[in-house]
């Protein structure tokens, strides 16, 4: 008897684990309450669509338009030298990258994914996105800011409500034109994180061209719109993190808008012309005036250059964990570790769902230092950039330009064509 | 004279050169290291019904009203119930199609006899606002076939999804674009690909996903 049940209990033992995991892994699966019916009159399963995105041509079309609309607008402002073009064109590009492709794909927030693409290993950009980053800096170089001037949906809506001009002082004006820097230095940097993506959160028209936003985008945007009637272009020339790109690259360009078709006769009839205070002043030598050599006596403001980058660097090294908390995950972790500290019980929903996730807190401060690292790194890099322009945008006050002509200040001006009117000079005819 | 306003010119012109070169090596430089990655055609948001919570965040913070977020319905998963969690109010009086007993606010899910005791139940998207309403009832007491995705001819593909920055569960992730659906009724064999994705996936980001992995095209 004893014998027989020994011999048996091995095989009892065999089919009860065997039933156990069959349980345990009947337990791992879907719960699956109520079984899949059995139809007796063949009914077959509805087959269900799932729309994909729009197909990818539709990318390289609009790829296509931009550089076709570039090539006309740049066509426009240098050999037609017609702002009832330039106008049509900012019809167009409203009508079309506006209103149709609802401001998304834009040049001027695809700086933040070439940033993210370039110093994350995870994410990587499509080839139109690209484009649209690369081409309107490539027009910049060659043809000044035509991307600006009506290609651009933001631009093309600001240029076709701007109504009146109001002309700011240049003291204001100068003042409020660094802000752009910081929040391109900033969007990078936060993008360049991971953390978030400030230009799109903050884009002012976007609301309008999808005709429907959060209240405060709309609010936003309308005051924008309406300040530009009278102050005209006010986000390009006071917010726009792109427009420093533009500026840049169009201050090195190849050809460039002019105000005078032929030679300026330095009539100063065009000085009203431009509301961006974009015009530079004939300013040539005067018979009682010694020009010394250039550079001498301003050389030692030069100095000014690396004393603010360095000193911006620092102060951007020691504001990155206040900038960290941009990242959802740094706030979550800080407010974990306050909680902990303190002894409360967590409170906020992102907080509750961690706590229930099963995460455990290590990992949680472990991604915190990692994030927090790269804003320690990527940082002091803003400060310098920020600490180089105000540098040489400072130091270029020292230097006496000698200019026999009229010309565009080719890193402020929009080739927007308002100054063609005012200038009397007629072309030469060939 | 000749010679200072000479001197000048050719300064700025060295300027100008300089500038222009300085200007173009970044922007060649970027698409050189931008093509050492993996060529993909981008990325796109997608909800991972695993993690969904059907906290109806999705219903308000997207930026589209109604939002892009649209219930669907897995119908090899569904049983196909007289009484649906998803479809039936709790406490209604009858199993009817009257509009008092609906659990959708909006009318969204549409109710048809198949055979004795089956009913097929289909999702209109266009009424559906993706309140999770049914999500959350399938899901407690049913065999949770209805559950939410991103419908992409909606979705802007924002650079940051507001729904993601409000989702407590982090379940809002971004998934290539080549496989653009995380579908709950697939073959075994891809919901096991879907697991593995979701298992190797660093627990806080919201857009790594490990390039190594193939993904089929089946979708």
């Amino acid at each position: 008897m004893k014998n027989k049940f020994q011999r048996y209990i091995s095989y009892t033992a065999v089919i009860i684990m065997l039933i156990w995991h069959a349980v345990l892994s009947a337990q791992q699966q879907q719960p699956q309450r109520f079984p899949r019916p059995e139809f007796e009159g063949g009914y077959v399963f509805p087959e269900r669509q799932y729309p994909d995105q729009r197909g990818p041509i539709w990318e390289y079309v609009d790829v296509a338009v931009l550089v076709i609309a570039l090539s006309i607008t740049s066509w426009m402002v240098i050999k037609k030298r017609s702002r009832k073009g330039i106008l049509l064109m900012s019809v167009f590009s409203l009508a079309y990258f506006g209103f149709y492709r609802q401001g998304c794909i834009c040049a001027i927030g695809s700086v933040q994914n070439i940033s993210l693409a370039l110093f994350s290993k995870d994410y990587a950009i499509p080839l139109s996105v690209l484009m649209f980053f690369m081409v309107p800096l490539l027009f910049a170089l060659l043809f000044g800011r035509v991307f600006c001037a009506s290609v651009c949906p933001m631009g093309a809506i600001q240029e076709l409500t701007g109504f009146r001009q109001v002309r700011v002082p240049v003291w204001l004006n100068s003042t409020l034109s660094a802000i752009p820097f910081v929040y391109l230095g900033l969007a990078v940097l936060f993008s360049a994180t991971g953390s978030d993506f400030i230009i799109c959160r903050y884009d002012p028209f976007v609301g309008i061209f999808r005709r429907e936003a959060p209240y405060t985008m709309v609010i936003f945007g309308s005051l924008l719109l309406i300040t530009g009637i009278f102050v005209n272009r006010p986000y390009c020339r006071y917010l726009c993190p792109h427009g420093v790109l533009q500026r840049i690259f169009s201050s090195f360009s190849v050809r460039h808008l002019k105000i005078s078709p032929d030679e300026c006769k330095s009539c100063r009839l065009c000085e009203s012309g431009c509301p961006y205070d974009a015009i530079l002043r004939s300013d040539a030598v005067r018979e009682d005036e010694q020009v010394s050599k250039p550079f001498n006596g301003s050389l030692p403001y030069l100095l000014i250059v690396p004393v603010l980058a360095a000193g911006l660097g620092i102060l951007m090294y020691n504001l990155s964990p206040v900038l960290s908390g941009a990242s959802a995950d740094v706030r979550l972790a800080r407010e974990i570790k306050l909680e902990r500290d303190k002894g409360i019980k967590a409170t906020s929903k992102a907080a509750t769902a961690f706590l229930e996730s099963g995460k455990t807190e290590d990992s949680l401060y472990a991604e915190e230092a990692r994030i927090t690292g790269r804003f320690r790194k990527g940082a002091p890099w803003v400060g310098i950039f920020l600490g180089l322009s105000l540098g040489i945008g400072l130091f270029r006050f020292t230097i006496r330009n000698i200019r026999t002509e009229y010309e565009p200040d080719r890193g402020r001006c929009y080739s927007c064509g308002k100054c063609f009117k005012f200038c009397p000079v007629k072309a030469k005819t060939q | 004279m000749e010679s200072k306003e000479d001197k000048f010119s050719t300064r700025r012109e060295f300027v100008k050169t300089a500038g222009r070169l300085a200007a173009i090596i970044p922007l060649a430089a970027i698409p050189v290291v931008l093509s050492k990655k993996e060529k993909v055609r981008g990325y796109v948001w997608q909800i991972d019904p695993m993690k969904c919570t059907a906290c109806e965040q999705c219903r308000t913070n997207c930026i589209m009203t109604p939002s892009a977020v649209k219930c669907t319905n897995a119908n090899p998963m569904c049983g196909y119930c007289d009484f649906c969690p998803g479809y039936l109010r709790q406490g209604a009086k009858k199993y009817s199609t009257a509009a008092e007993d609906q659990l959708c606010p909006t009318g969204a899910i549409t109710r048809r006899f198949v055979e004795e005791p089956y009913f097929e139940y289909t999702i209109d998207e266009k009424l559906c606002d993706g309140c999770s309403k049914c999500v959350k009832g399938c899901g407690d007491f049913g065999n949770g076939s209805l559950y939410l995705q991103i419908m992409h001819n909606l979705c802007q593909n924002c650079n940051q999804c507001a729904i993601a920055r409000k989702c407590p569960s982090d379940a809002v992730i971004r998934v290539p674009a080549s496989r653009p659906y995380i579908r709950k009724d697939e073959g075994a064999e891809n919901r096991a690909k879907v697991a593995r994705m979701m298992k190797v996936r660093p627990p806080f980001h919201k857009w790594d996903f490990p390039p190594d992995i193939e993904l089929s095209q089946s979708c």
